[in-house]
């Protein structure tokens, strides 16, 4: 188990094993906060942090603490974290504080933060675990930015709007807007935008799996016929 | 000795199709859509040839897609009807983006993306309609008022169409002269207002029953679904128990304060009621399939608009009904099995 690479470990938490594709682990945020890219992303960065901190906690206190009460121990660590970056934003980013509300604190119920460090970070290496960390998190925050640059786009014709909640003054030349005189098209920001939106991208990720899966046979038995031949 | 040859049931079978099926479903709707046509104009038909055409490009497009034979499944018409149930539920003069609009997300999500006819849980036609309701209220609450109301002339052919495909209105006429709230509209913020049912009922938007113009509609639509009834197209269980299950619920609070609530005939005669309960809740593939069930399903879709109707956002509330009852169908099958001559009860 431990002679994992770096890589491989990267290309899982941000793809193979994305939590919001494919193990769908924190829907509640996923689903809620998607509604437009600077809110989805703004999550992501909160949560990324998140994973960081509590995975590499977790792996430096591995060695001391019993497996039966190892449980408790995660949600200990896991709630300060979330209570230090809730305290953090609400210190800098005021504005993004607001707009995203319960769910900053809610990152601490969040299932992939304890996934990981149940299923990863107590089993592994500190230069590991941050790793895997920091590829999760990037693969929960590539689900929130995608769902809400799709959503955000379908629903209101603009993209990175109100993106100076994020990047302050800099963030108000950030706004795309793409169509002119857009109607909107309500139901994409209402809760069932967020599922039917999921769906679309869970399919798509799938269609992109199988095509380079069927691309890898294609070539292997290819390189076998040369071979025989 | 003599060998009989042993067969279960059913031992009589009908030939029909699923093409025959709902082309039956489509002949039904005509007295229907020949009142709307004869009362909102133009608009009601163009709406419909627009859905059609939308509705049979989506269906070869996904057909072709997901690999399926496109002959066989074109042929069967079920398209058609999901065409046409959504644009009989469309205001007439609905700008042409927000028919193709509500026919592709009946036709590509809640029918193909769930597998096709038979594997949908949830109406298509009334997925459509939800999604331009809850997306664009604006739009969907511009109906007509009826011809012969206040409406000195009627839209010309050509008007209509401009309207529909350009949003332009026709200069002759003010948004306010065409479009009106409908009887259900009325009555609930009149209502809202303080006002008694009696003194609403005397505005002209009233007729003998149920809304003017509006209630024709509504007597062809009955017209239809009885003879659907009759040739067993679709199961009496169903409307019988949406329309009792409403008329039961609208008895009580109108024995309860006449005031306020609205007679029962009115609710059974008004708005989708009668469409709604021969046509959109017999959807034999989102329906539930039991004869126990299908009365349950009925008289809970019936609650429901009676529900919506009076304490929900909204005037009318048969498509939310169906799609709830919709998602208990299921549930409501494997509760009313039924029992196998000579098995256990229970």
């Amino acid at each position: 188990m431990n002679d994992t690479g770096y890589l491989k470990i990267l290309k899982d938490g941000v793809w193979t094993q994305n939590t919001g594709f494919v193990a769908l682990l924190g829907l509640c945020p996923l689903l809620a906060v998607s509604n437009s890219v600077v809110n989805g992303l703004g999550l992501g960065l909160a949560t990324l942090l998140v994973l960081l901190i509590s995975n590499v906690a977790v792996s430096l206190i591995r060695n001391l603490v019993r497996p039966e009460v190892r449980i408790p121990v995660f949600v200990l660590v896991i709630a300060c974290v979330v209570t230090a970056v809730e305290l953090a934003m609400h210190a800098f980013l005021p504005r993004l504080y607001t707009v995203l509300g319960i769910f900053i604190p809610l990152i601490v119920t969040n299932c992939c933060v304890i996934g990981r460090a149940e299923a990863f970070a107590f089993k592994h290496r500190v230069a590991k675990s941050a790793v895997d960390g920091i590829a999760t998190g990037l693969g929960f925050m590539l689900a929130l930015v995608l769902l809400g640059a799709l959503r955000e786009v379908v629903g209101q014709g603009t993209l990175f709007g109100q993106a100076d909640l994020l990047f302050g003054e800099f963030g108000k030349g950030l706004t795309l807007h793409l169509v002119d005189d857009y109607r909107g098209f309500l139901l994409a920001i209402l809760p069932p935008g967020a599922f039917i939106g999921l769906g679309c991208l869970i399919a798509l990720k799938n269609v992109i799996d199988s095509r380079v899966q069927r691309r890898a046979i294609a070539q292997s038995t290819t390189v076998l016929l040369e071979a025989k031949s | 000795m003599m060998r009989f040859k042993i067969v279960t049931s059913p031992h009589v079978l009908q030939n029909t199709s699923v093409g025959q099926v709902m082309r039956r479903v489509l002949y039904a709707m005509i007295p229907g859509v020949a009142a709307l046509i004869g009362f909102f104009g133009w608009g009601v038909l163009v709406n419909l040839v627009l859905a059609t055409a939308v509705a049979l490009l989506a269906e070869t497009v996904m057909l072709a897609v997901r690999g399926r034979r496109l002959a066989l499944h074109l042929s069967d018409f079920s398209a058609v009807v999901t065409a046409w149930l959504l644009a009989v539920a469309l205001p007439p003069l609905a700008p042409w983006w927000l028919t193709t609009l509500g026919v592709m997300a009946a036709i590509v999500v809640a029918k193909h993306l769930y597998g096709g006819l038979g594997y949908n849980p949830f109406n298509p036609a009334m997925v459509g309609y939800v999604v331009l309701l809850t997306s664009f209220p604006r739009e969907m609450s511009a109906w007509l008022i009826p011809h012969g109301l206040y409406q000195p002339q009627a839209l010309t052919f050509l008007e209509t169409l401009r309207t529909i495909f350009s949003g332009e209105w026709p200069a002759r006429f003010a948004l306010d002269a065409l479009t009106g709230a409908t009887p259900l509209d009325a009555l609930r913020t009149q209502i809202g207002l303080g006002l008694t049912v009696a003194e609403i009922r005397n505005s002209p938007v009233f007729g003998f029953v149920a809304g003017q113009g509006w209630e024709w509609a509504a007597l062809g639509f009955l017209a239809g679904g009885l003879w659907l009834v009759y040739t067993r197209t679709a199961d009496w269980r169903i409307p019988t128990g949406m329309l009792g299950g409403l008329a039961v619920i609208a008895t009580v609070f109108y024995l309860i304060d006449p005031q306020h609530y609205a007679p029962p005939w009115f609710h059974v005669w008004s708005g989708a009621a009668l469409f709604g309960a021969f046509f959109i809740a017999t959807d034999p593939v989102t329906a539930s399939t039991t004869p126990y069930g299908r009365l349950i399903y009925g008289v809970g879709v019936g609650i429901l608009v009676y529900i919506i109707r009076g304490f929900g956002g909204y005037p009318d509330g048969v498509a939310f009904a169906v799609l709830l009852m919709n998602i208990a169908a299921p549930s409501i099958d494997l509760c009313t099995q039924p029992r196998v001559f000579g098995a256990r009860r229970g």
